[in-house]
């Protein structure tokens, strides 16, 4: 039986509430991408014991607790390993990674890249909140540079990942970014990522009001984020702003903010977003835009179609078993050079 | 023995070949051992190859070398000092210089003994010199002139006339042997099904080696080993990793779950990887993981999601998975993590066997993890140890430790093929839809949980690596709960020696010194015993393959003897693991740490020294 075939209760969020008391901080990130999840699912179209969420260490790795369907909080790095395993073993499961900035990029920056690679089929959604929170406030992979912290009292020195880089090396299919204080854009990004067949990876800008309190304010901020977000939406014209009067055009290889109107741009000019295509190096640009030059980019800036692993897994095994005449461990014991003795 | 004309009978023989990594040794030695067994040969191998690839040609660091002991009696080692030795170079016949009897048969390419390769191989003289074989039959061959000579009209490069070299050997062997020469045909048309041009020239050369040792005067006498006749049935020769496979696969298919292995490649476990990974028609699933942590995690989540999952490893792999096992352990899923220990520590001595991960298994993880270890004894034997892994793993919810080593893992044996229908049976405790479930809750005898897979309506549930309260599987971090959690785990992987098989001890109940062995040192151990038994000497002996929890008769066993003496391929870890479990025992020890096998001769002696000191 498929999952199409299975006949889908009509969920509400309340049916993806374990009875697990909710132990974060109050005013953390986390409430918001829980709700976003919690909200998301009763419209992916999945049974919710056909759904396994998977996480590593740290406060995003509580998550799995919190939501009322298969969970497995794993150890530090490690989701991806682990849910590698789970939808190998069974590809009929819907499976969600829930990591941080720390447990991705850090400890298990070597699964993140190769889950990408192989493009298991996947949901990983990354809160990046640029510190380790559990720990109580070290500096991360993804730490601006200079920033103090507990184990930086003179400001850091490490240049910082950006995920969404990392993922385009990695030629990573789906690729989103969202904030946590945008919780029906969060939705929309989760569903699609669920839509995706293969690695759907789900950044999240997330507060940690704690150790980290305001990271992400100056793009989060709903004062001014219209003029320092862009929400890119497949088909549609790059434009951003108050006014929606700027847009981005490509000047040689990099990405150029103009304003409509101004020096000779107009509306023709701006580009047109394409996730789809196969090489990456447009989401790169887009991914890499920071503030104060560019607006940062979220929606989802990547969706290529392309094989995924757990599906090539189950079609080589029914290729080779079609063709075998070895059917079960008896004919495989009895099989090349044996003796009578 | 009796003598017939020239025709020696012997109950044993051991056949080493060496010679260059490219020579074919590992063909040649496999070529002879199939015709053993089809002659019906008790036997057992074992390669001795260096961990570079392709040393300089004609080095001592490229040696490669095969060994195989045939028997008209059982077998149980790949032999202490060789009877024949194959040497296709001066290297490979300085390398072995201390591994072949006194009045040992070498065969070597004479060819090859030029002053340019004493230089090459660094002998500062030529090792057909030596004092040592002195009384020794040498078969100075022309070997690889014979084969140019014999193979000139076919057009075949000098390249490919040269690779022939090994099978003039074999010819050489088959007439020593007094063996059959289309059995070594058949074998190279086996061999090379796809290339009749091979099996041509191959066959041309192996007839012309056969035609030369009738010819020379060098052999004084040939040997005949006669069929074991104490094995009967249908056996095949195999590979302790190729068994280890195939008792996991075998398992799975007890079971009615399916299989998936989570691994990365590992000197000496990659065999047993690759060996899964062919087996796609049987619904096998492997995943070559980016790493060793990757490999077993992996393996986690499919366990997670109902599969029977195993990782395999060696000695530092082991290492890099510890935090892993200790995440199946407290969520207690069945995992088999198959440790093929090499020569440690750190990378060690990659190719070379030891039995020093012990420890490391027992106790290499954080926080109190007790886990099932056991360990196979033959080659052959791994079918069965990997396959009972798995059952204790499934049956019983935890991971467990399967130890095997290179010499078992690389080195084969004969097993007899198994019936499936009288292979144990496995049964998961799985949760049906629809019911109440509840993650920690424990049948009351075995105290084993109940296995919830994703996609069982109603059975949702959380598991993870931080404490759980028992029963709900809510995240705990009550003391009380904390210790209740600990005492159960540990209660439960020790009631899983309530359904092991006796302890089998051989010899006589008023013997005055109990020889113990554990996993692969059982072979040599016993091959020992038995001499000095047969000598008429008051022995026993017993070998275990449950490490962790031990057998429960073990003190009773223990207790009969005068003297205990724990022979081991390491400074001691299974003695420690006894005096700490049963510290009312006095034990002696016999250690060998040159990551080498136990030769039977040495054990003997060790014995007898024991025995005349009352």
């Amino acid at each position: 039986m498929t999952d199409t075939m299975k006949n889908i209760p009509h969920y509400t969020k309340k049916d993806f509430v374990s009875d697990q008391e909710v132990k974060w901080c109050a005013g953390c990130g986390d409430y918001s991408i829980l709700s976003a999840v919690q909200n998301a699912l009763p419209e992916i179209g999945v049974a919710k014991e056909d759904i396994v969420f998977v996480s590593g260490i740290g406060c995003s790795s509580r998550f799995p607790y919190y939501v009322d369907t298969y969970g497995f909080h794993g150890i530090h790095g490690r989701a991806a390993a682990i849910a590698s395993g789970v939808k190998a073993a069974n590809p009929k499961l819907s499976v969600w990674i829930m990591s941080g900035d720390g447990d991705s990029m850090a400890i298990g920056g070597n699964h993140f890249i190769h889950i990408l690679r192989r493009n298991m089929n996947v949901n990983y959604i990354l809160f990046n909140n640029q510190i380790y929170g559990l720990t109580k406030g070290q500096y991360s992979p993804t730490t601006p540079l200079g920033q103090v912290t507990k184990t930086s009292p003179y400001g850091t020195i490490e240049h910082p990942f950006k995920p969404g880089e990392l993922a385009m090396g990695a030629e990573g299919t789906f690729y989103a970014r969202g904030t946590d204080n945008n919780p029906k854009q969060m939705k929309e990004i989760i569903i699609e990522a669920a839509k995706h067949e293969g690695t759907s990876l789900v950044e999240i800008l997330q507060n940690c009001v704690i150790f980290n309190n305001n990271t992400h304010h100056e793009i989060t901020d709903k004062v001014t984020r219209d003029d320092h977000q862009i929400y890119l939406k497949a088909g549609e014209k790059m434009i951003f702003g108050k006014e929606k009067n700027k847009g981005l055009v490509l000047d040689g290889l990099k990405l150029k903010v103009v304003t409509i109107g101004e020096d000779g741009y107009t509306l023709d000019d701006i580009l047109v977003h394409d996730p789809t295509q196969e090489d990456p190096t447009m989401a790169f640009l887009l991914a890499r835009m920071s503030l104060p030059e560019f607006p940062v980019a979220v929606g989802v800036l990547r969706a290529y179609k392309a094989p995924v692993y757990d599906q090539l897994m189950e079609q080589q095994i029914e290729d080779v078993k079609a063709k075998s005449k070895m059917k079960n461990m008896t004919d495989v014991l009895n099989s090349g050079n044996t003796f009578e003795l | 023995m009796a003598t017939n004309n020239n025709v020696i009978e012997r109950e044993r023989i051991v056949i080493k070949f060496a010679g260059d990594s490219g020579d074919g040794m590992q063909l040649t030695g496999n070529q002879f051992t199939d015709t053993s067994a089809t002659l019906g040969n008790d036997l057992a191998t074992f390669p001795d190859f260096p961990s570079e690839i392709r040393a300089p040609q004609g080095t001592i660091a490229g040696v490669s070398g095969y060994q195989v002991n045939i028997g008209h009696s059982d077998i149980y080692t790949s032999g202490d000092k060789a009877d024949v030795l194959v040497a296709l170079n001066p290297a490979a016949l300085a390398y072995n210089m201390n591994s072949f009897k006194p009045n040992a048969t070498i065969i070597v390419d004479l060819d090859t003994f030029t002053e340019k390769s004493f230089k090459k191989a660094k002998l500062d003289s030529n090792p057909l010199e030596d004092s040592r074989l002195a009384d020794c039959t040498v078969i100075a061959a022309p070997v690889t002139s014979q084969c140019r000579e014999v193979l000139k009209e076919t057009g075949m490069d000098s390249k490919t006339i040269d690779k022939t070299r090994n099978q003039f050997v074999a010819g050489i062997l088959a007439y020593l042997f007094n063996r059959d020469l289309n059995l070594a045909i058949e074998f190279l048309k086996n061999k090379f099904a796809k290339k009749p041009k091979l099996v041509e020239i191959n066959t041309k050369v192996l007839k012309a080696g056969h035609t030369y040792a009738g010819n020379i005067e060098a052999i004084h006498s040939t040997f005949i080993v006669n069929p074991n006749l104490s094995k009967k049935g249908k056996f095949r020769n195999i590979t302790g990793n190729q068994a280890t496979a195939w008792g996991l696969m075998a398992a799975a298919e007890k079971s009615g779950l399916n299989f998936f292995l989570g691994s990365y490649p590992i000197t000496p476990a990659t065999d047993i990887l690759m060996e899964l990974s062919k087996h796609k028609e049987l619904g096998i699933k492997t995943f070559q993981a980016e790493d060793e942590i990757a490999g077993i995690n992996s393996a986690i989540g499919a366990a997670y999601a109902g599969n029977m999952a195993a990782t395999t490893t060696s000695g530092p792999g082991l290492s890099l998975k510890s935090e892993a096992i200790g995440l199946a352990f407290i969520t207690e899923l069945p995992l088999v993590i198959v440790n093929v220990m090499r020569g440690g520590p750190s990378t060690g001595l990659p190719t070379k066997t030891e039995q020093t991960d012990l420890m490391q298994a027992l106790w290499g993880r954080n926080g109190e993890a007790p886990i099932p270890i056991i360990a196979a004894s033959s080659p052959a034997d791994c079918f069965n140890y990997a396959f009972e892994a798995e059952k204790i793993a499934i049956e019983h919810m935890t991971p467990v430790i399967l130890l095997t080593d290179s010499y078992l893992g690389n080195g084969s044996g004969l097993m007899k093929i198994p019936n499936m229908d009288d292979m144990p049976s496995i049964t998961p405790k799985i949760a049906k839809p629809d019911q109440a479930y509840e993650p920690y809750e424990r049948d009351p005898e075995t105290l084993v949980r109940t296995w919830a897979h994703p996609g069982t309506r109603g059975a949702e549930h959380r598991v993870g690596g931080l404490e759980k309260s028992d029963v709900h599987g809510a995240v705990s971090h009550d003391p009380i709960n904390h210790e209740k959690m600990i005492k159960l785990r540990d209660a439960k992987v020790r009631k899983i020696a309530d359904n092991y098989a006796p302890q089998e001890v051989f010899g006589s109940e008023d013997a005055d010194l109990l020889v113990v062995s554990w996993g692969s040192t059982k072979g040599a151990v016993y091959s020992a015993f038995k001499e000095l038994e047969d000598a008429g000497k008051k022995i026993a002996f017993t070998n275990f393959n449950y490490i962790f929890p031990l057998p429960k008769e073990t003190p009773e066993i223990f207790k009969k003897y005068k003297k205990i003496l724990i022979c081991e391929l390491n400074s001691g870890q299974f003695a420690h693991h006894l005096r700490s479990e049963y510290p009312e025992f006095e034990y002696s020890q016999y250690n060998k740490i040159q990551a080498q096998p136990f030769m039977v001769t040495e054990l003997v002696d060790k014995f007898n020294e024991i025995l005349e000191d009352k």
